[in-house]
């Protein structure tokens, strides 16, 4: 042991670890937010056509440049933005239940939150030829709808993490199988429409839908903010949140709202990009470490995803991939990962 | 502390679902003492320290903090008065010594605030009454039992709440690291005047370290005072259901309970009692 340190020593010693601490934290977000910036950058270079810096500000500034303007202006500029916006709703949403529940399987697109939103966004469109504005606001009551369904259904005596993961897993096939089964039964029916509702697809991304999404973020993001410091308390389990001056009820309930909101407008805008919402979260973790807030690096991360995930899914094979296969494909093996350590460990879910 | 802080239950009813598993109960908690509340498994000693610490609501009576009823005050204004370290806080994953503590800041803190010298100062005397200075910097995960139990007691002092409620700090904790816990709260109690409750599992202990020893059975309160005339054979009886002979305990005169059990008892003590 050390020798004993006078209060002054020891005061000192606290003050300069949480000076490192927030340095760190602060130095690893500038870097992934960085890196989300020159992804972007790049995607709007990158393409069939490569147009360099200089093109791009020029479209980006309203100027009329030849090629350049319809490719960059009209297709990756939407697509792009698409995708750091969704990316940030879904990373956002995903850790924030994942905070709550003490649970990373607990993501919305685990637990049925994201099918609930998609399904009723394709029986809105197929069915009812629903305009864009009016597919968000079923999409959003849809999954509203749904987290409070699990919530009653998982509900005695407290709700108990495990029982509403393994009843959401339940909901989200049953939800699934709704979008499938609409989609098949549709006139309508395309490939690209089905595969944006089945697993995500960012194809046709227009402004039209970009919109929706940014006013949903103004006002769910700061919302979710607030309760960032309440919700990572609550990890110590209710009773100590609430000791330490948490309305752990409340916090619970605004969180809820505002992360189903972002989950069910990303999703209405780029269809339930798949394990984009549980993947952020942990990834996060890994990187930030933890006794922080999240949130801001797991919206960082997912907007990295799902811009990465569509380079690569429209540029590295010969055949054009919806970036939701390509999440799918990173997302399902740390899912069964997953489920076997926490089987190793002996633990339930 | 010239003016400690009361906390009186009320003819207090408590329960789960369709369960009451604490009846019309009173309770006045002596100011600046230590008190240590002791009853059988299941009596109900931990769900009322649950509505002391206003976790549960009351169904019936109520608990008064200063003369206020408890559950009408705002939650963070009860929080830089009333502390409670649960039996099982959860630390979240790969969170440093020093953040943890940190945390018992949160009730001094404004919704968007910075982090004032005041709670820097509060953290580092709550690592040095602990004796986790040493740990700041390192991970809660890779501490040893004691060494955690240590480091949630540094977050609640770190509250610098004047009354402290813990419900069985000493579990999962071997007899020295025991000790160890309940010495420091005794140095706690002695040096800022806190108003110390907890339930403990441990009768001796119980006896040796509180100035209030309160026994509960069954949801009702069976006795309540200087732990010398509250610990008797008869209470361990009644309470516990248990045989045993009291004699002074030849470290601090205070009782020590002896149990009896099927076995091993001299002839001169008798067969156990039916109880």
């Amino acid at each position: 042991m050390t020798a004993v340190l006078d209060q002054a020593a020891a005061v000192d010693l606290v003050v300069r670890g949480r000076r490192r601490r927030t340095l760190r934290r602060a130095a690893t977000i500038g870097g992934l937010a960085l890196l989300v910036v020159g992804v972007y950058a790049f995607s709007l270079m990158y393409g069939q056509t490569f147009y360099g810096p200089r093109e791009v500000y020029d479209v980006l500034r309203g100027e009329t440049v030849p090629g350049a303007s319809f490719t960059v202006g009209e297709l990756r500029f939407p697509r792009a933005t698409l995708a750091v916006l969704a990316g940030a709703a879904f990373g956002l949403g995903g850790i924030t239940f994942q905070t709550m529940l003490r649970n990373p399987l607990a993501s919305p697109d685990i637990i049925g939150i994201s099918s609930g939103a998609s399904a009723a966004a394709v029986v809105a469109i197929v069915t009812f030829s629903a305009s864009e504005a009016r597919v968000s606001l079923v999409a959003i009551l849809a999954a509203l709808a749904t987290a409070i369904l699990i919530y009653v259904l998982a509900y005695r005596d407290g709700v108990v993490g495990t029982r509403l993961i393994l009843i959401g897993i339940g909901i989200a096939a049953m939800l699934d199988s709704i979008v499938s089964y609409t989609l098949l039964r549709s006139a309508v029916w395309d490939l690209q429409t089905a595969m944006r509702w089945l697993t995500g697809s960012l194809n046709n991304a227009t402004w039209e839908q970009v919109q929706p999404l940014a006013i949903a973020m103004l006002v769910g993001i700061p919302l979710l903010l607030s309760q960032s410091r309440g919700l990572s308390l609550t990890q110590q389990g209710d009773d100590s949140a609430s000791s330490l001056g948490v309305r752990v009820e409340r916090t619970r309930i605004v969180a809820i709202v505002a992360a189903v909101t972002l989950i069910a407008f990303a999703t209405a805008a780029a269809g339930p990009i798949a394990f984009v919402a549980f993947l952020s979260g942990p990834i996060a973790a890994r990187i930030i470490g933890g006794g922080t807030s999240l949130m801001v690096p797991a919206a960082l991360v997912g907007s990295l995803l799902v811009l990465s995930a569509d380079l690569v899914g429209q540029f590295a094979f010969e055949n054009r991939y919806p970036v939701g296969v390509v999440t799918g494909v990173l997302g399902a093996p740390y899912l069964v990962y997953l489920l076997i350590r926490t089987n190793r460990s002996g633990g339930s879910l | 502390m010239t003016d400690a802080h009361s906390l009186v239950v009320e003819g207090i009813t408590l329960g789960y679902g369709d369960r009451t598993v604490i009846d019309d109960l009173d309770l006045v908690v002596p100011p600046g003492r230590i008190t240590a509340i002791v009853g059988a498994n299941a009596c109900g000693k931990s769900t009322l320290l649950r509505a002391m610490s206003r976790l549960l609501a009351p169904r019936g009576g109520q608990v008064l903090l200063d003369g206020k009823a408890l559950h009408k005050l705002p939650t963070k204004e009860v929080a830089r008065t009333l502390g409670l370290l649960p039996q099982s806080p959860v630390a979240p994953e790969g969170i440093v010594v020093g953040d943890l503590v940190s945390r018992g800041r949160n009730p001094h803190q404004r919704v968007i605030s910075r982090w004032s010298s005041d709670d820097s100062a509060a953290v580092a005397e709550a690592l040095r009454m602990t004796d986790t200075l040493e740990l700041t910097d390192r991970s809660v995960d890779e501490l040893s039992g004691g060494q955690r139990q240590r480091v949630w007691i540094a977050m609640a002092l770190a509250q610098q709440t004047d009354i402290l409620l813990l419900d069985e700090p000493t579990t999962f904790l071997d007899v020295s690291h025991q000790v160890d816990v309940l010495d420091l709260l005794t140095d706690l109690n002695q040096r800022r005047g806190t108003t110390i409750v907890m339930v403990l599992h441990d009768l001796n202990l119980a006896a040796r370290y509180a100035d209030h020893l309160v026994a509960v059975r069954e949801g009702h309160l069976y006795a309540a005072g200087d732990p010398s005339e509250v610990l008797t054979a008869q209470t361990v009886r009644d309470v516990f259901g248990m045989a045993s002979s009291v004699v002074p305990d030849p470290v601090s005169g205070k009782p020590l309970v002896l149990p009896i059990g099927r076995h091993h008892a001299a002839a001169e003590v008798g067969r156990p009692v039916e109880v």
